[in-house]
């Protein structure tokens, strides 16, 4: 009599659940999308917008360009790749593991040397006198940022005298967080990561360094996905790329 | 190994010798700490154990991140720095020895506490009858008979520095030779793209490891055969 | 000669311990009663491994008073637990000599060694060692400390049949060859019958009595008396080695036994056990017996034990100062001999046996 009962509450919460996840599945769709850690902020809001336009759901992961990468080719179930750079994306679509019709310029970052102290940082001057401890950047091999603040300083002439203050984070998230808790008085980082902080900055001049192009990619995963498909178009409208200039970046064709 | 850049040795050395310090300091430490939790009848001392232990679930960035505070110009680590007019003590060799000691407290406390506790009262009490001060008792007899876990504590220790990772990441800074060490490497190649090298050091990880946890349960063994 | 005084009080568990003894600071004093009234906590605490209340004084060393409490570590005790408990990282000569005095190379060791038989163990480590053995080289380390009073926990309570019989020699040996003083918990009275001089005895907490051994054994009041087992130990000399039929004679004071022949000499002193239910009493000196030994006493004092026997205490004749003998009779041969407290009988000795 009991079990009965049981078996009775059992297929009865069985059924509920299924139709909640039907109902739930058939209203929208939903894409995965992997996007450089530099991007966070502005790809949130961006989903947000995403959302509220197409009425499908753009699911984030967040992490290091260079580990989406090695996971797509590990066949990762992801169906577009926000990179912070323009060599893994090219990449994918060479490997046939992206669509190349579908690659594109997003964002385009930009350089900063910050600190968080008011009137540490007051232009290139910092840098050449250097009465720092400790310069934090990205790791120049895996980050574009890393590279870009290489190059700045090599063009400054600076770099062989700068290379004993700098420490590497393995992502220009972390250059940032060396500078944020002080452990690292001044970084070159992501104009992104300081919007509304406070603190001194430089905004390094282009010229000194070749532009950081974030390009994404629709993956081959996602060529079948109307969201995804959806996401990329999204991606190159309006709404997105003013949410992008907001968050400190410059856009392809932009002056 | 020909092939590999020098600077993978430099990590190699520097991964060693971070785990060697590592390890000393914290048998130096983790012993009377282990015997404190073993001995001691006061109640809270679980709360220690837990605080101790608390490494073993907490993720590494989390860890990491404290420690960057920590070490930094707000945190007591950067007032210690100062003693020599530096700022920090995050990107430094004395860093991160501070950090893997944290992150890695665990696995050296808990093996040479439980074997203080499976030694019992009674070899003590014969100590203290045969006139050795508490002193003596602890390095004539407690010691001695505690070594199967000193050794385990000290292996797994030196073991969990060499694979650590995330907390390095956190408060290193990756400088050559003083805070990139080998587990940093093997992300920069994967991050890189470098396959070969990162699946070289990949498999001397994996093939360590093996050897330490062979070697951990072959001692652990032998110590239940002698203890029987 | 000094005194042990030891009075203590505190919980242990269902029961509060409040015992106190007194014993001479000489020769072995049994700590005897049934498992758990206390003796081997009181042992504990004479030894400094706990602490409760109360006062310990030996000979003229104060180990514990109010306001005062000598760590275990400087009590010149040494200390003989259940187990053996050696220290497992040692070789038998390292557990030997771990509390010895570092200055320590004097002839002792090797006396020690050969007392307890260890020579020829002395290199070897303490895991391959036989139960006897590993007791043996628990009580050298012991002794090797240089204590001033020697405590022994039911040393053989945790060994079988055949290493007890190993080692009560060795014991024995020891009780008469040094003069260190020794407590001996034990609820096995053959071990006190063998080893003690001096008695405590112990019950649920309490020190029920305590003095020479005999005394406690003939005392009619006390429980020992009663028992199926009562017996009582005397001293003897040997007054000749060979008397003929493999037989040697004793003397109790002026009292002559005989006795199975063991190898002695005349002079030398042993010690023989003379049970209750191995003595009977006769009005005369029968001569038409095979019981061997009949000796003149009188009865001291006489309880009824049971529906069927009676215990008389007895002091031999020809041995007034020494120690009484007793005897289990049946309450039937008591009343139609017309026994009663004061006469005079005869003392049937069935058998003797003696304790080394």
């Amino acid at each position: 009599m009991r079990i009965r009962r049981l078996a009775f509450v059992a297929a009865a919460l069985g059924a509920t659940w299924a139709a909640a996840w039907g109902a739930s599945a058939a209203r929208a769709a939903e894409t995965h999308v992997a996007v450089a850690a530099n991007f966070t902020e502005a790809a949130r809001e961006i989903a947000v917008a995403f959302k509220a336009g197409t009425g499908h759901d753009a699911v984030l992961s967040f992490g290091a360009s260079g580990q989406f990468y090695a996971q797509i080719v590990q066949a990762a179930p992801f169906e577009v790749f926000l990179s912070a750079d323009d060599e893994r994306p090219r990449k994918l679509a060479e490997e046939g593991l992206g669509v190349a019709s579908q690659r594109f310029t997003y964002a385009i970052g930009k350089l900063v040397l910050w600190s968080r102290s008011a009137g540490l940082v007051t232009g290139e001057e910092t840098l050449r006198e250097a009465k720092f401890d400790k310069l934090s950047i990205a790791n120049p091999v895996g980050a574009p940022y890393g590279a870009a603040a290489i190059e700045t300083m090599k063009k400054l002439g600076l770099h062989d005298a700068l290379k004993p203050k700098i420490v590497e984070g393995a992502s220009i998230a972390q250059a940032f967080q060396f500078v944020e808790t002080g452990n690292a008085e001044v970084g070159l980082v992501a104009l992104a990561q300081i919007v509304g902080k406070q603190g001194s900055r430089w905004l390094v001049p282009q010229s000194l360094y070749a532009p950081i192009r974030q390009d994404a990619i629709l993956l081959k995963r996602g060529e079948g996905n109307p969201a995804a498909l959806a996401f990329v178009a999204f991606l190159k409208g309006p709404q997105a790329r003013a949410i992008v200039e907001k968050y400190g970046y410059a856009l392809d064709g932009a002056p | 190994m020909q092939g590999l850049s020098p600077d993978v040795w430099i990590a190699v050395r520097l991964t060693l010798e971070l785990a060697l310090l590592t390890t000393a300091l914290l048998l130096l430490l983790g012993t009377p700490l282990a015997w404190w939790l073993a001995r001691s009848r006061v109640r809270w001392k679980e709360g220690v154990a837990a605080v101790v232990a608390m490494p073993l679930v907490l993720p590494p960035t989390v860890l990491g991140f404290y420690l960057l505070i920590a070490l930094g110009p707000d945190g007591p680590g950067g007032a210690i720095a100062g003693l020599w007019g530096a700022r920090t003590l995050a990107f430094s060799f004395a860093g991160l020895v501070i950090g893997s000691i944290v992150y890695s407290l665990p696995f050296v406390v808990q093996p040479i506490r439980n074997a203080f506790e499976a030694m019992g009262e009674r070899p003590l009490e014969v100590a203290a009858t045969l006139r050795a001060s508490p002193a003596q008792a602890f390095w004539r007899v407690a010691l001695p008979l505690a070594r199967p876990g000193l050794i385990t504590g000290a292996v797994l220790g030196f073991a969990h520095t060499v694979g650590e990772f995330g907390v390095v990441l956190m408060i290193g800074g990756a400088v050559p030779g003083k805070t990139k060490v080998l587990s940093v490497a093997i992300y920069d190649y994967v991050e890189t793209s470098r396959w070969r090298e990162a699946g070289l050091l990949s498999a001397g990880m994996v093939v360590f490891s093996f050897v330490v946890i062979l070697a951990t349960i072959l001692l652990g063994r032998r110590a239940a055969r002698a203890g029987s | 000669m000094g005194l042990i005084r030891a009075r203590f009080a505190g919980r242990l568990g269902r029961f509060a311990l409040d015992a106190a003894f007194e014993a001479p600071a000489a020769g072995v004093t049994g700590l005897f009663g049934p498992s758990g009234c206390g003796k081997t906590t009181v042992l504990r605490a004479i030894a400094g491994l706990n602490r409760l209340a109360g006062e310990c004084r030996v000979g003229d060393e104060t180990w514990q008073e109010v306001g005062r409490f000598v760590p275990a570590h400087r009590r010149a005790v040494g200390y003989v637990f259940q187990e053996p408990s050696l220290f497992a990282h040692l070789s038998v000569e390292g557990n030997l000599l771990f509390g010895a005095p570092k200055r320590w190379r004097g002839p002792s060791f090797e006396e020690i060694v050969d007392l307890l038989g260890l020579a020829r163990l002395l290199g070897r480590g303490v895991e391959g060692l036989s139960g006897g053995e590993r007791q043996r080289v628990a009580i050298g380390r012991a002794l090797l400390s240089e204590p001033r009073l020697l405590l022994m926990d039911e040393p053989l309570s945790a060994l079988d049949q055949q290493a007890r019989a190993e080692i009560l020699p060795f014991l024995e040996r020891l009780a008469r060859a040094t003069a260190l003083p020794m407590l001996y918990v034990t609820h096995d009275m053959r071990e006190i019958e063998r080893l003690a001089d001096h008695l405590v005895l112990m019950q649920a907490g309490r020190v029920v009595a305590s003095g020479p051994l005999a005394d406690m054994q003939s005392d009619p009041d006390l429980p020992l008396a009663a028992a199926r087992e009562a017996a009582v130990t005397l001293s003897a000399r040997v007054a000749a080695a060979d008397a003929g039929d493999g037989l040697m004679a004793l003397a109790v004071g002026g009292a002559r036994l005989l006795a199975p022949r063991v190898l002695a000499r005349e002079g030398d002193a042993l010690r023989l056990r003379i049970a209750a239910g191995d003595v009977s009493l006769a009005l005369s000196r029968p001569a038409d017996s095979t019981i061997v030994n009949s000796l003149p006493a009188s009865i001291r004092s006489a309880r009824v034990l049971n529906d069927s026997d009676m215990l008389a205490v007895l002091a031999l004749d020809e041995a007034p100062g020494e120690a009484r003998i007793l005897a289990r009779v049946t309450r039937r041969s008591w009343r139609e001999l017309g026994l009663s407290e004061g006469r005079a009988v005869h003392a049937q000795v069935k058998g003797v046996s003696l304790q080394g």
